[in-house]
């Protein structure tokens, strides 16, 4: 087995695996970033649609434009595509991985782990009947359409709001498939609000808020589901159920952090990812993480952010300059269900990203019982709150023994 | 001498197997379009000790006997099996009568090893059940294998030693003539045999009506299960059973071959109609959570990734239907209640030595027991798998992620007769894991196609009809 030495390993090629990629070998760390895929890009390569880079690049790109760019970002770093990372030792930043070249173990001095999320599975959803084909996570049936060119079926109902079965809903009506609704458990949609109108309402495309699909039919492929609408608590209504004819039910319920290659490594228990420091830094020290592997974000221009700062920070420890201080941990207060990250480094500026548990119109987000207060408008739990603290801010916030981030109604 | 095997599940393709070990010819049937995808696809995957079993029955003695070969079998057709024990929980003191009862038993039946175990020491030795557990039954025999990985490794380790599979052809009618069967006709041709063995699984009263033989009803009884991954390794230390219902063995925990936890089964007895009734219902879902929290509290359901049903066939005798019949040479391995899987090894063995004495058939001077199973590259040393690569580079690349299947393992996979998704699935895990094929489905009905010479439109999760697209985009 061949042993490869790099100071910087990035694991994943996706958005912020290239950017963390391209700061730390910006630092002068040596880098090597390892792909499972046969090119780089990760999830973009398949969003073909417009919407991403207006914060990175202050112009609308589509998913393999986005790609593309940071591509172009990647300078002097070693690039395995077609690489999986098979194992990480928890004792040490020491990796194994295979290739059409063999096996390879990679000694590194830090790692950044940028793995994304994977989409929740139809079986954990519970829901009751036979096991037809036709039933397709989102982010499937967007690399079937968009990367091969195949056509999952005639006539489909999108089952969740989340960002990709809004895309996908349009997506499928553009290429002459009848999509039925998209159905939403919650009262209110999973998705931007960009998304809602750019591809349910501009082409038509009823959105079923408060219901949900309650069962599938067919042996082979799917013929039809039920769906129910549902009571306050989140329950089917008894009574509501009616069929609706379907050959396709495409499910966008939920990305979860793509974490099970690293079990030593902490979690961040609001959102499965991995807990990280305002450094990006986890509780192990050499392990960096950044992405969707935290938690699933909004945009890509988020991601990639946080993978380039993740780069910088893991090239600096490589190198030995990054010291090891004393955190302040964050929790969830009020009306909060998710936040990032999950340590604030005290004196260093950092942005909390949180998702609200519900909507309000006007509210204040309140970290360290009042001593960071912001006002924010609209809150929805479909779209991330950012809040930038500063160096002092979170300073000061190192006299509590846990920064508790609560979003508190304005009136 | 011409043997025709109908019904291509754990049972069917081990007897295929074991006639394989004599002269004369064995033709394997199996309606679907690959082996045990019926009753043997959709159990618990428990190798029983046979406690459960009552002394006198044919359950009790094959359940004993298949125990005991269950380890060479797998050995010998490389099928997983891991030998972990399991405990009766008694979660009350009225249950703890029943503890004993089954410890009795058991030991009258010849099950080694059963141990009863007082409060301190089942929470001693499985912290994590229930903690108003008052005794269980601890019996080391308990094992867990993979049954489609069985039926798999038995019908090519029957080809190998000369039988014939056929896949995707249904047995419509057999001959008869002067009491004596003649002849199997499928829905492709007709082939004249000397004896018939039926091991039709939930359809062998079916089968046992073409010829005349009268047997007890089968009624088709659905067990729902839910599947966890990646759960902490603690909760996957032996299988626990609560005491048996009056009807089963009620809803289990059981850790899986390749790291999972699986959950369940329902009992619900259907009608005769309901054979295809594999769907799974909400009052089923919240039986299995309710019956494995008894036993766990502390379960990560949200580790859950499929809910499945199977139908398992429940002869209303209760018992096996083994051996020969009025019909001369009509033999059958049926009626393969729980604990089939269990028997089917020592049921197999036992019948193919009774047909070989029937029809004077002499030992298969060049039968080879081993059937290597299909590599898979990350359970070998790291120099076995770096040899693969270099003679194939698709071993070398990575198409299921969850569990690290290689395109050279899948392509091998199609080589040696998978032709669905589930084919694949079932042969190399990919797409099993916590993912369940949201990354690799595109991938692996691609090299499917590739390898097959169709189009995608023609390659589904079970076959044609359960295709995954309808064509291409605009």
């Amino acid at each position: 087995m061949r042993v490869h030495q790099v100071e910087v390993l990035v694991v994943g090629g996706g958005a912020a695996g290239m950017a963390a990629a391209a700061s730390a070998a910006c630092y002068g760390a040596r880098t090597l970033l390892v792909e499972q895929g046969p090119r780089l890009g990760g999830v973009l390569d398949q969003c073909i649609h417009p919407g991403f880079g207006l914060h990175r690049y202050r112009e609308e790109l589509t998913g393999p434009e986005f790609a593309h760019r940071l591509e172009g970002e990647l300078q002097g770093i070693e690039l395995w595509t077609g690489c999986t990372l098979l194992s990480l030792d928890p004792t040490c930043p020491r990796a194994r991985a295979v290739g059409e070249d063999g096996v390879v173990e990679v000694h590194a001095q830090a790692v950044v782990w940028a793995t994304g999320a994977r989409e929740r599975p139809w079986g954990a959803l519970r829901i009751p009947g036979p096991r037809p084909s036709g039933i397709f996570p989102a982010g499937l049936a967007q690399r079937m359409v968009n990367i091969h060119g195949l056509l999952p079926g005639r006539r489909a109902l999108i089952l969740g709001s989340g960002d990709i079965g809004l895309v996908m809903a349009r997506r499928l009506h553009l290429e002459g498939v009848e999509v039925v609704a998209v159905a939403e458990v919650r009262p209110f949609p999973g998705g931007l609000l960009r998304n809602v109108v750019q591809c349910l309402h501009d082409f038509e495309i009823p959105l079923w808020l408060g219901s949900t699909v309650v069962e599938v039919h067919g042996r082979q492929r799917l013929e039809g589901v039920t769906v129910a609408a549902m009571d306050e608590e989140g329950r089917p209504l008894p009574g509501t159920g009616r069929f609706v004819p379907v050959d396709t039910l495409i499910l966008s319920v939920g990305l979860l952090p793509e974490v099970e290659g690293i079990p030593f490594a902490p979690r961040n228990p609001t959102t499965g990812g991995l807990a990280v420091s305002s450094r990006l830094q986890t509780a192990v020290p050499w392990l960096f993480g950044a992405g969707n592997c935290l938690a699933a974000f909004d945009l890509v221009d988020t991601v990639a952010a946080l993978g380039g700062q993740a780069g910088t920070e893991a090239a600096r420890f490589a190198q030995r300059e990054l010291s090891t201080v004393k955190t302040t941990p964050v929790r969830t207060g009020r009306n909060v269900a998710a936040i990032i990250p999950s340590f604030l480094v005290p004196g260093e500026p950092v942005t909390l990203y949180l998702r609200a548990s519900l909507p309000l119109a006007e509210a204040r987000v309140d970290v360290g019982s009042g001593i960071v207060r912001r006002a924010v408008r609209a809150v929805r739990p479909a779209e991330m709150v950012t809040v930038a603290l500063s160096g002092e801010e979170s300073a000061a916030l190192a006299c509590r023994e846990e920064a508790v981030v609560e979003v508190i109604p304005l009136r | 001498m011409r043997v025709a095997v109908i019904g291509g599940g754990v049972v069917g393709t081990l007897v295929a197997r074991e006639l394989s070990r004599y002269e004369g010819e064995v033709l394997l049937f199996e309606r679907e379009p690959d082996v045990g995808w019926g009753v043997t696809k959709a159990n618990s995957a428990i190798v029983h000790a046979g406690f459960h079993e009552r002394l006198g029955t044919l359950c009790a003695r094959f359940c004993v006997e298949g125990n005991a070969l269950f380890p060479e079998v797998c050995r010998e057709l490389e099928v997983p099996f891991q030998d972990i024990g399991g405990f009766v929980l008694a979660l009350a003191d009225g249950e703890k009568t029943v503890v004993e009862a089954l410890h009795a038993q058991g030991v009258e039946i010849g099950v080694p090893g059963l141990v009863l175990l007082a409060q301190d020491e089942v929470r001693a030795q499985v912290p994590h059940v229930n903690p108003d557990v008052v005794a269980a039954l601890w019996a080391p025999t308990v094992g867990i294998t993979e049954p489609w990985g069985l039926a798999v490794a038995a019908a090519e380790n029957a080809c190998a030693n000369g039988a014939s599979l056929h896949v995707g052809e249904e047995v419509k009618g057999i001959a008869v003539a002067k009491g004596q069967v003649r002849a199997v006709t499928t829905d492709c041709t007709t082939y004249k045999v000397d004896a018939v063995v039926n091991a039709a699984g939930l359809y062998a009263d079916r089968i046992a009506a073409l010829v005349g033989v009268s047997t007890p009803r089968l009624i088709p009884r659905r067990g729902e299960y839910l599947l966890l991954v990646d759960v902490p390794s603690e909760l996957r230390t032996a299988v626990l059973f609560p005491i048996p219902t009056p009807h089963s063995k009620g809803i289990l925990v059981v850790p899986t071959v390749d790291g999972a936890l699986l959950l369940g089964p329902t009992a619900a007895n259907l009608s005769p109609e309901g054979k295809g009734a594999t769907e799974t219902t909400a009052r089923g879902l919240v039986r299995i959570l309710a019956g494995a929290r008894r036993l766990v509290p502390e379960l990560p359901v949200g580790k859950a990734v499929k809910a499945f049903a199977g139908l398992r066939p429940e002869p209303e005798d209760g018992d096996f239907w083994l051996g020969d019949t009025s019909v001369r040479r009509f033999y059958q391995a049926a009626g393969m209640r729980s604990p089939g899987l269990t028997a089917a090894p020592a049921v197999a063995r036992w019948l193919a030595e009774e047909i070989a004495a029937d029809l004077s058939l002499a030992p298969r001077p060049s039968f080879d027991p081993v059937r290597p199973a299909l590599p898979h590259a990350a359970n070998l040393p790291l120099e076995k798998w770096e040899k693969l690569i270099a003679a194939d580079r698709r071993f070398g690349r990575v198409v299921c992620r969850c569990n690290q299947v290689t395109e050279g393992e899948i392509v091998a996979a199609v080589a040696r007769g998978a032709r669905t998704l589930d084919g694949v699935k079932f042969r190399t895990r990919a797409g099993f894991g916590r993912c369940q094929g949201g990354f690799c489905t595109d991938a692996i009905l691609a090299i499917l196609a590739r390898e097959l010479e169709t189009g995608p439109e023609n390659i589904g999760i079970r076959g044609p009809a359960s295709a995954l697209i309808v064509g291409r985009v605009r």
